[in-house]
């Protein structure tokens, strides 16, 4: 934890600490030269262009000879002190005179880092200096130096760096977070043998500290490790950032970078890139001389190479992710320009093209192969292509200039991240709404101050980075504390629609709606705006609570209400005005060896992805630029898996449909052999949710979609059982044998998703024809998959129903094991793995929901309505009781 | 310091509220500042109010025991300005650590006195320290942003001959308060870190910060969690805010101090903001009510008030001070490094 004007936390999360190196007489002559000269104004802008390049700390050195450095530094800092945008940042006071350092650190009243002490001068000095960094509150760099000389090997440096550590905790009492190591980056590829593992000690001497030194931190100055390459800018960038990529991962924390010295990790030629691991790796005997044949055929290219335009040959989408990932701004308006007239709407460009570049660099940055200077700079790319594009959006403004409505946005507070947000702006903007944008870093207190002021009709906050999601929560409460009822909209890319409902959403009574991007905005809001506005916030309000009660049923919920409240609870329904479908057949259906390249165009392909674990929609998954390509092949290769499967005849597709008179005895639902209702078939027992539940919103149990029994109303309920396993578990055994694992499980993996599609495919069977009550519908799979229909088919196990023991009864019912072959085990599980089974309701308000937590006296009930023993029901249902 | 880190950690302590509104009640003259010794003193020393604890200590005795009768567990000795920076305005800056010594002693002896009343309620004795009228890292030139009025080492030297008098006195913590530039604190503590290897005994250290506006920042820049940041480095008893604004306007900061802190937490902000006379008048119940809302959220480990607060408003604190718990401590540092 460091702080200028404004804190720095460093933390696993926070990648990689870029420190500003301009503001060092011994680095760059322009600066020594302004020091020297006393032009103090111009130095100051130094510092600031640092800070606008994404320095998070910035280092300052005024050790010349020609200097007196104590007074240099000490008007500096105090210069520096009355810059409110270059003090937000912590400042590194860098100097190996001591005096210097103490000067400095009496200027600043943030908590800076001193760079650097060490064990060189012995270990009296080096405890007497940390004493007075720990009373003056700053951290420390500390250099693998001891009173032998620098450490210059794995273990030399591992020594040296233990038993500073042990000093400074033990004997000093100096906190281990502010300690930062730097274990000596030195140059390789010198053409000296000893010189070739340099890079290698590092990065092993980082892992090292990382695990064994806790809480300390590891630092250096990179442009070292390329100092025999000087004058070849091609070949240093890429070693700068190879190096720093290997480093970050060995967990260095922060490091001396120059942002105009780095290549972007994935754009490093594939050539020079291996030649320059081998170096840094020490991969190969001859990698230096290699590294150097590279080195001679672009010399002189230098920054030439930049200006290598081979990539405006390509398409303009891929120009223009170009330019983002590079931070190239010279084409970027005559790029948007085209790719505006080749796409046609302004929007699109941004949310097409534009974004997918932009989640390129997001991915880049994530993965560590990007850095934050590196991302400052594509973000104004990104920028200058927006506000070339938003003339033409407005443009596009319908010719009627009323306003719909005023939006107040802003970024919360902690959160510099606006493009989303601007981009929101412009599109509601362009719909006839008055946006008035707050900018970024706005206080809650702002917001909401605002707000009230200029009478806003809704309220959009926007964030980037996690911190702000409990900004979010805070302005959500102290709507709620101001007895505020503006809707609230949530936005931003670490917004989700489960944090939303479960960490912001409850805060606050009046509308709170999680907004995906900028298109779905104006959808979102004209309702909310609009005569329909207290029913959609209604839905949304229904729509959180289920999220929230699937989120809390997995995380053990503690707010609950007694069974007999919960049932009064139910979800009304008003059976008087409804009468159920009638089926046109009852009775039991068996269908044997249906046809595969059917229920093919059922499949839903998102969840057979996350079998893969890739995450990603179907197919929108195939352009994700960084596991598009594989999920690709996977596709290809399942389809064909399936093509062989179905030419081949490998599986057997079996299943079982029943409908059956019903009504609903309490939170029982009784199935009779006819419509005269006389003689009962069978019973299945629903349980129902207990948790606490807000206003006007049920606890549900399926039973509650079934007309009860004094309803005096006529209803049904469905069974099935469906399997495309047989012959699957034949298939994958004969790749097992073979070692193929990668085969066997795609075998599995494309028997499950046949499966569901069959489930899917007799679903709509049953809706259109069987049942009939939806006999016009016609869906398309998407809308199939987006269960867009009237009904649905819970299955037990699953978790509105999480009883198995209700399996037996459903199998018996349909009579399933000896007229289709699938087999119950002892533990309930489906054999063929590759089965489902389930009920149908048909009812218009049926919907899925997760039960939660259940309690003792629905357990008690419960088992004696199932004629169970309480040991039993406990038993089976262990993963949801709300006790023991 | 493990007894009140007890009592912190079973209550909330309520802290007096001011000692300026409470004098203003007496309308002095000068002749109250003055005694034998300063008798034919060159300045005018009407207005300085810490001096009344030599002049006139059975004032500022009665305060104390009203603050204490009110229900207050820590008083604030009557040395806000007591360092020898500040009192170069009267001339008398080598008086600095007699004034301290002698305010420490009065309070000590009234908190004792009503400790001995009743044992079960400890009463203890704050040393009040404020920032001085010098900032370390803003210049008071609007042309030269270079120049410092006073520097590190300046402060450090006269906050800690104004510590030694506190702690000589006998009080049980050192209170720099109303911190409005955070290297002013730093050179503070620093001297405390010195003064307590010095004397050879510690005794526990309260910081508490001043947001000075809407800004949610202290006057030299620092948002709320950097200032907390760039003072963690000692081992502090609290952290909190005081002043400048009234208990709502306080209420963002404080969260942030509450969540953040490693050390317990402390609020004592005034009653209100004042009207355009520059008097406070919000009622002890209405400050009672926003206070009240803190506690509820459970942030706070010790409550007061700041300027226009009375012990009226110290009655009302302490009783709804009563009603609920204390903030639950972190542990020092062992959460970062784990």
């Amino acid at each position: 934890m460091l702080s200028g004007l404004e804190p720095l936390v460093i933390t696993k999360e926070t990648n990689f600490v870029n420190i500003g190196e301009r503001t060092n007489v011994t680095g760059s002559r322009r600066f020594a030269r302004l020091i020297r000269e006393e032009k103090y104004e111009e130095a100051l802008d130094v510092a600031l262009d640092q800070v606008r390049n994404g320095a998070q700390i910035l280092d300052v050195n005024m050790d010349e000879g020609m200097l007196d450095g104590k007074a240099a530094m000490v008007k500096y800092l105090n210069l520096i002190a009355s810059e409110p945008e270059i003090s937000r940042i912590p400042i590194m006071v860098d100097s190996s005179k001591w005096e210097i350092i103490e000067a400095a650190l009496q200027c600043i009243q943030g908590k800076g880092v001193v760079n650097s002490i060490s064990l060189k001068e012995g270990e009296e000095k080096f405890i007497e200096q940390a004493r007075k960094l720990k009373n003056y509150g700053a951290a420390t760099v500390v250099m693998a130096f001891d009173e032998k000389g620098q450490a210059d090997s794995y273990e030399r440096r591992i020594e040296i760096c233990e038993r500073s550590y042990r000093i400074l905790v033990d004997k000093v009492g100096f906190p281990p977070q502010d300690i930062i190591f730097d274990p000596n980056i030195f140059p390789v590829a010198t053409g000296i043998d000893e010189h070739n593992n340099y890079a290698v000690d590092f990065f092993n001497a980082t892992k090292w500290i990382k695990e064994n030194l806790p809480g300390a931190k590891v630092s250096g100055g990179v442009s070292n490790v390329s100092f025999s390459f000087r004058g070849n800018e091609v070949v240093r960038e890429a070693m700068h950032s190879a190096f720093l990529y290997h480093a970050i991962h060995a967990g260095m924390d922060m490091g001396i970078v120059n942002a105009g010295m780095i290549e972007v990790y994935d754009e490093i030629p594939k050539e020079l890139l291996e030649r320059v691991e081998d170096v840094l790796l020490n991969r190969r005997d001859d990698a230096t001389e290699r590294l150097l044949e590279y080195a001679e055929k672009v010399k002189g290219e230098g920054k030439v190479r930049v200006k290598d335009d081979s990539w405006r040959k390509e398409s303009v989408e891929s120009r223009l992710t170009h330019a983002l990932v590079n931070g190239i701004v010279d084409h970027i308006e005559e790029d948007t320009e085209e790719a505006r007239i080749k796409i046609g709407s302004p929007l699109t460009v941004i949310e097409g093209p534009l974004m997918d570049g932009m989640n390129v660099v997001g991915d880049l940055f994530g993965s560590g192969k990007m850095f934050l200077p590196q991302v400052v700079k594509s973000a104004r790319v990104m920028k200058k292509s927006v506000a070339y594009l938003i003339p033409y959006l407005e443009a596009e403004k319908s010719g009627k200039n009323s306003s719909k409505g005023k939006i107040l946005m802003a970024t919360v507070k902690g959160d510099v991240h606006d493009i989303g947000k601007n981009i929101v702006g412009v599109v509601l903007g362009c719909n006839n709404y008055d946006i008035v944008d707050l900018g970024v870093m706005v206080p809650a207190e702002k917001i909401l101050d605002e707000a009230v002021k200029v009478d806003a009709d809704v309220i959009g906050l926007s964030g980037l980075i996690t911190p702000s999601l409990d900004e979010m929560v805070h302005v959500a409460e102290e709507m709620e504390r101001r007895k505020m009822t503006t809707p609230l909209l949530i936005g931003g890319a670490t917004t989700s629609r489960i944090h939303t409902a479960v960490k912001i959403e409850p805060k606050y009574s009046g509308p709170v709606i999680h907004v995906l991007d900028a298109s779905k905005s104006v959808g979102v809001v004209s309702k909310l705006l609009s005569s329909v506005s207290q029913e959609f916030a209604q839905e949304v309000k229904d729509e959180y609570a289920i999220l929230r009660d699937n989120h809390q049923g997995r995380r053990g919920e503690k707010d609950f209400v007694k069974f007999t409240a919960a049932k009064k609870n139910k979800a009304q329904i008003d059976w008087a005005s409804y009468d159920p479908p009638k089926p046109n057949q009852t009775g039991v259906q068996y269908f044997e060896n249906y046809s595969l390249e059917e229920i093919r165009e059922y499949i839903d392909w998102t969840p057979f992805f996350s079998t893969w674990m890739l995450k990603g929609k179907y197919p929108k998954i195939f352009d994700n630029p960084t596991i598009g390509k594989e999920a690709k092949k996977l596709y290809e290769e399942a389809n064909e898996v399936l093509d062989k499967v179905i030419r081949e005849n490998l599986f057997q597709a079996n299943g079982v449909i029943g409908l059956f008179p019903a009504n609903a005895k309490g939170d029982d639902v009784i199935l009779y052999e006819d419509d005269t209702r006389q003689k009962e078939l069978t019973q299945f027992h629903f349980l129902r949710q207990q948790g606490k539940k807000g206003d006007n919103i049920p606890n549900l149990s399926l039973a509650d979609f079934i007309a009860p029994l004094e309803s005096g109303k006529k209803d049904y309920l469905g069974g099935f059982a469906v399997s495309t396993g047989f012959g699957a578990k034949e298939l994958a055994e004969q790749y097992e044998k073979d070692h193929d694992d990668y085969m066997a499980i795609m075998i599995k993996a494309v028997a499950d998703r046949l499966a569901e599609a069959f489930a899917e495919l007799l679903h709509q069977k049953v809706r259109t024809t069987y049942w009939g009550y939806s006999p016009e519908e016609t869906l398309d799979n998407e809308a199939l998959i987006k269960e867009s229909y009237r009904g649905i088919r819970p299955a037990p196990g699953y978790p509105a129903c999480p009883d198995h023991t209700e399996k037996p009864i459903l199998f018996d019912l349909l009579d399933v094991t000896s007229k289709t072959g699938i087999e119950l085990t002892e533990s309930m599980a489906m054999w063929p793995a590759a089965s489902v089974s389930g009920f149908y309701f048909s009812h218009p308000e049926s919907k899925y929901f997760g039960l939660g937590k259940i309690y003792e006296d629905q357990v008690l009930d419960y088992a004696q309505r199932k004629g169970m023993t309480v040991e039993e029901v406990e038993k089976w249902m262990a993963p949801v009781l709300g006790y023991k | 310091m493990s007894k009140i880190q007890d009592i912190l950690s079973e209550r909330i302590l309520v802290l007096d509220g001011a000692m300026g509104t409470m004098i203003q009640r007496h309308k002095l003259e000068e002749e109250d500042f003055r005694n034998e010794e300063l008798k034919d003193h060159s300045f005018t020393l009407k207005g300085n109010n810490d001096l009344l604890s030599i002049t006139r200590p059975e004032i500022i005795k009665d305060i104390h025991r009203a603050y204490l009768e009110a229900g207050a567990d820590i008083i604030e000795t009557n040395t806000f300005t007591s360092t020898s920076i500040a009192q170069e305005d009267y001339g008398l800056q080598d008086w600095a650590y007699r004034m301290n010594l002698a305010s420490a002693k009065i309070a000590r002896e009234v908190a004792d006195e009503v400790t001995q009343q009743n044992p079960d309620k400890p009463r203890f004795v704050a040393g009040s320290m404020g920032p001085t009228n010098r900032t370390a890292s803003i210049s008071p030139k609007i042309a030269d942003p270079g120049y410092r009025a006073v520097t590190f080492d300046d402060l450090k030297k006269a906050f800690k001959e104004q510590a030694r008098g506190l702690i000589d006195g006998g009080v049980d913590f050192l209170l720099f308060e109303t911190v409005i530039d955070t290297l002013n604190a730093k050179a503070a503590l620093f001297g405390f870190t010195e003064l307590f290897e010095e004397m050879g005994k510690e005794i526990p250290v309260m910081v508490s910060g001043t947001i000075t506006d809407a800004s949610g920042r202290i006057l030299s820049g620092q948002t709320t969690e950097a200032f907390l940041i760039s003072i963690s480095h000692m081992p502090l008893l609290s952290v909190g805010l005081n002043c400048a604004l009234g208990a709502s306007q306080l209420r963002p900061y404080l969260q942030i101090i509450s969540e953040k802190s490693n050390f317990a937490t402390s609020a004592h902000p005034n009653a209100g903001l004042p009207n355009e006379f520059g008097e406070y008048d919000q009622t002890p119940g209405e400050m009672r009510d926003q206070i009240e809302e803190f506690l509820k959220s459970g942030w706070l480990n010790i409550i007061g008030g700041c300027c226009g607060t009375t012990p009226e408003h110290i009655k009302e604190i302490a009783e709804v001070a009563k009603k609920y718990q204390p903030r639950k401590q972190k542990l020092n540092h062992v959460s970062e490094i784990v």
